[in-house]
């Protein structure tokens, strides 16, 4: 399949900055598409997505609620594998968020315009993925009512949480990651509900933009403090955003388990959760602007960005393998050497190479300038590294747990029909809340767009002579 | 929305950011204070051009992060190290390490926290959704690509014909006078109102009740009080009789409950040997079983003077020299298997009780009929014990 827009930009130029916006659109044309997809009603496509979408969600949460009346016997875990897909699924959807803040906050520090077009999208898309993300180490309880129990609050049993372990450095540095990140959208967000404020013609909307504008009037005193609040909670994100894989890298790495006890882990996973991140906003996005006519906003040159940024963290996570196999070898300890091994070439050996093979071979296409800009071939590895790096969180629970030092205890994990359920659902649970996003809110920051559209701020240093 | 006659200010709406610039800049050399730009998107340059300050929200950050970081140290250290301290993997009660994470992450939340809050409310003095610029064409334009200036009334030096003037000379595209909106008051006890707050009431109460006192007794989440086990004298579907209790295979001896070889025979022709020594402990256990079992008729001392005397058939002494003479088996056979008006005790008294229990009986006859050579013997220990 040949891709049109190659040809409509056959040369390149490196050396200058990309055009955030393209086709010349003036800035109430701009606003006219971003909120196209809020004032028109729902298609019937949009509808038919929508209802595959839920009834996925559905269908994951059939099987939690079975999960929660029967127990979670009805997962494949067992000994020696007690961490299966719950885990898994943690880990994956933890770092599919990622991407989002990266792009809205270390990019906006980093000054990359090119990041305006993708940013409100990307930290939707990080809040929905830790929603995800949250429900899985509460439903791995087992009796997830009580994960109350995790808060360090005082309590008739006059006991605290143990603030020596990964697993409450998880709960805060989860539930953080949450509430700055969902602080960091609607900050974001608010001068555009003021904007749908001010546009919309109904009654009940107008309602409800005006709480969520809370009487933002655009005015220059407001923009002042305003920028410089949303430089500082970007400059909170991205240390945040670090940390948050970190700790969840320490849940494995504090372990003195062969195959989880390595240094390397929190660089490791902070490069994969951004991996996976990229790769999932790309999938997520090449879908967007073709159905809601955004190509002008998010650009190919948008995507070819951000397929760098995968071709990058793909190579470094390529790296982070070799070093694990180098580190096994190099420790001269048995144990490990065993686990590394058995990882590529044991009973769990099919998984490891997906995972190679989606990780770190694929993503080397995007060397080629041709297949970074070809929206075809961009989704069909973007898909393929989701796989890979779901499977990578899959092959370091599993295979470091199956086999453990007494041969007696060896195990196989066999995920039942209700892991796969819910892993099913959560991609449900994803998918609906990002499409019912893209039809409620603007999926394209307009304030920040048309502050980068072409002739929006005055000419010669501020128009002062 | 109505408006009042009350005049707020006027408004100029200009179209392109050089002449805002522009405009701004001639609003603050003639002198104006209480006035207003609006843009859609920040326009840079324009808080020089305002002479605005940099904006303090930083401290906002600054004082709740660093309060969040001591906060969060201090409580972990109470919590570990005072209020129950507890070793855990052999790590110190304060271990500065291991709380690195929480305490960076606690200090995050809450400077992004206060930075939210603090400017919404302190620096924006937000919510205001009855500023007089609300549902304005003005505000709409603005929102959308305009770029509007707005001067307040009640400036010192605000002369409606010169405000204009001015306008019109830098090249506004439109102008718009702003009034004040009608100011509604709703009375508080609105029949409407009360009847919101009952229901409001009455559905947080009952939300309220129903987890706390139902919801929280229902499968699956009532703490496990429902399981599948089987419990003593419950009903079991699983069995053709009903019964959830099983009675032991035939021919099952639990352990310790050897059976005796000569139950139900009068005399048996030989006796069981004692296996159990006359410890300290023996003779201890056979006394507290010989005062629970057999001190209501045998008496506290074995001499058949209980004070059940004269009301029952009287056991006889086991002072006398016969008593003296049975074998251990002897007795042990009279207390399992019973004799003339004793019932047995087997049921009640365990083998190694029943043979504590003889121990303490030597004891007692030892005691009762004493030598003065036995009494000597005492003295000889006991001050041998002194030294």
């Amino acid at each position: 399949m040949k891709d049109p827009e190659i040809t409509d930009y056959p040369v390149i130029d490196y050396t200058k900055e990309m055009a955030v916006i393209e086709g010349g659109l003036s800035r109430s044309e701009i606003e006219q598409i971003v909120s196209k997809p809020l004032d028109t009603k729902p298609t019937r496509k949009y509808i038919l997505t929508l209802s595959v979408a839920v009834a996925a969600l559905l269908f994951g949460a059939i099987c939690l609620a079975l999960t929660f009346y029967y127990g979670v016997g009805l997962w494949g875990i067992n000994q020696p594998v007690a961490w299966g897909f719950a885990i898994t699924n943690f880990v994956f959807w933890i770092g599919i968020g990622h991407a989002g803040t990266l792009i809205s906050a270390i990019l906006f520090l980093l000054r990359q315009r090119w990041r305006t077009g993708i940013a409100r999208f990307a930290e939707a898309m990080t809040i929905f993925a830790v929603m995800c993300a949250g429900i899985f180490p509460l439903i791995h309880l087992g009796r997830p009512w009580l994960a109350g129990y995790l808060i360090p609050y005082p309590n008739q049993h006059v006991l605290w949480v143990n603030f020596n372990s990964p697993l409450v450095w998880d709960v805060f540095a989860v539930s953080t990651y949450f509430t700055v990140s969902l602080i960091f959208w609607y900050a974001g967000l608010i001068p555009d509900f003021a904007m749908l404020r001010d546009r919309t013609a109904s009654k009940a909307k107008k309602l409800i933009y005006s709480m969520l504008s809370i009487g933002w009037r655009h005015s220059s005193r407001q923009w002042q403090h305003y920028e410089k609040a949303y430089m500082i909670l970007a400059g909170l994100a991205t240390p945040l955003v670090l940390s948050v894989h970190t700790v969840v890298s320490f849940d494995f790495a504090v372990a003195i388990l062969p195959g989880w006890h390595s240094t390397i882990f929190p660089p490791y996973f902070v490069a994969g959760a951004i991996f996976s991140g990229f790769a999932m906003v790309v999938t997520v996005l090449v879908f967007v602007r073709k159905v809601f006519d955004l190509e002008n906003i998010i650009t190919i040159n948008h995507l070819d960005n951000m397929n760098k940024v995968i071709l990058l963290t793909g190579s470094m996570v390529g790296y982070a393998y070799a070093t694990e196999f180098f580190m096994a070898w190099y420790s001269g300890n048995p144990f490990e050497i065993f686990v590394f091994i058995n990882r590529a070439f044991g009973p769990y050996a099919w998984a490891y190479w997906i995972m190679i093979s989606c990780n770190v071979l694929f993503p080397q296409l995007f060397w080629f300038r041709k297949i970074r800009r070809s929206v075809p071939v961009m989704l069909v590895i973007a898909i393929l590294v989701n796989v890979g790096m779901w499977f990578e969180r899959y092959v370091i629970i599993i295979t470091s747990l199956h086999r453990d030092y007494l041969p007696s205890s060896w195990g196989i994990f066999i995920p039942t029909i209700f892991d796969i359920g819910i892993l099913t659902g959560s991609f449900g649970l994803f998918f609906t809340l990002i499409i019912l996003f893209t039809k409620s809110l603007p999926v394209v920051s307009l304030s920040e767009v048309k502050a980068m559209s072409e002739g929006a701020q005055p000419s010669h240093h501020g128009g002062i002579e | 929305m109505g408006r009042t006659k009350e005049l707020f200010g006027i408004t100029a709406l200009f179209d392109n950011p050089d002449s805002i610039i522009k405009a701004a800049k001639t609003v603050v050399k003639e002198g104006y204070k209480k006035f207003d730009v609006n843009t859609p998107y920040p326009v840079h340059g324009m808080d020089k051009t305002l002479g605005l300050k940099n904006s303090k929200v930083g401290f906002f950050t600054l004082f709740f992060g660093l309060s969040g970081t001591a906060f969060i140290l201090l409580f972990m250290y109470w919590t570990l190290s005072l209020d129950y301290p507890l070793i855990i993997g052999g790590k110190p009660h304060f271990a500065l390490p291991a709380f690195i994470p929480i305490t960076f992450e606690f200090t995050v939340l809450l400077a992004a926290l206060s930075t939210f809050f603090g400017l919404v409310i302190a620096f924006f003095n937000l919510p205001f959704n009855n500023h007089p610029l609300h549902d304005t064409e003005y505000m709409k334009k603005v929102s959308v690509d305009m770029y509007g200036l707005v001067i307040e009334a009640d400036d010192y030096i605000f002369d409606n014909n010169k405000v204009r003037n001015l306008f019109r000379e830098l090249g506004a595209k439109s102008v718009e006078e702003i009034y004040y909106p009608e100011k509604h008051t709703y009375p508080v006890f609105d029949l409407k109102f009360i009847l919101f707050l009952i229901i409001v009431a009455v559905l947080t109460s009952g939300t309220t009740y129903f987890t706390l006192n139902k919801f929280m007794d229902m499968v699956p989440f009532n703490w496990m009080a429902e399981q599948d086990k089987v419990n003593p004298q419950s009903k079991s579907d699983f069995y053709a009789d009903k019964f959830g209790m099983r009675e032991p295979v035939e021919g099952t001896i639990a352990r310790g409950y050897m059976l005796y070889p000569y139950m139900g025979i009068a005399e048996p022709k030989e006796y069981l040997v004692n296996p159990v020594l006359p410890t300290k402990e023996s003779i201890e256990l056979g006394q507290r079983k010989f005062l629970t079992f057999c001190s209501p008729c045998h008496g506290n001392f074995a001499d058949g003077n209980s004070r059940l005397r004269g009301q029952f058939p009287s056991p006889p002494s086991l002072h006398t020299q016969r008593a003296i003479d049975f074998p251990d088996g002897r007795i042990y056979h009279v207390i399992t298997n019973g004799q003339n008006a004793m019932p047995s005790y087997a049921l009640q008294i365990t083998p190694e009780e029943r043979w504590s229990i003889i121990n303490y009986i030597r004891v007692l006859q030892r005691a009762k009929d004493a030598t003065e050579a036995d009494i000597e013997k005492i003295k000889e220990e006991s001050s041998g014990n002194v030294q």
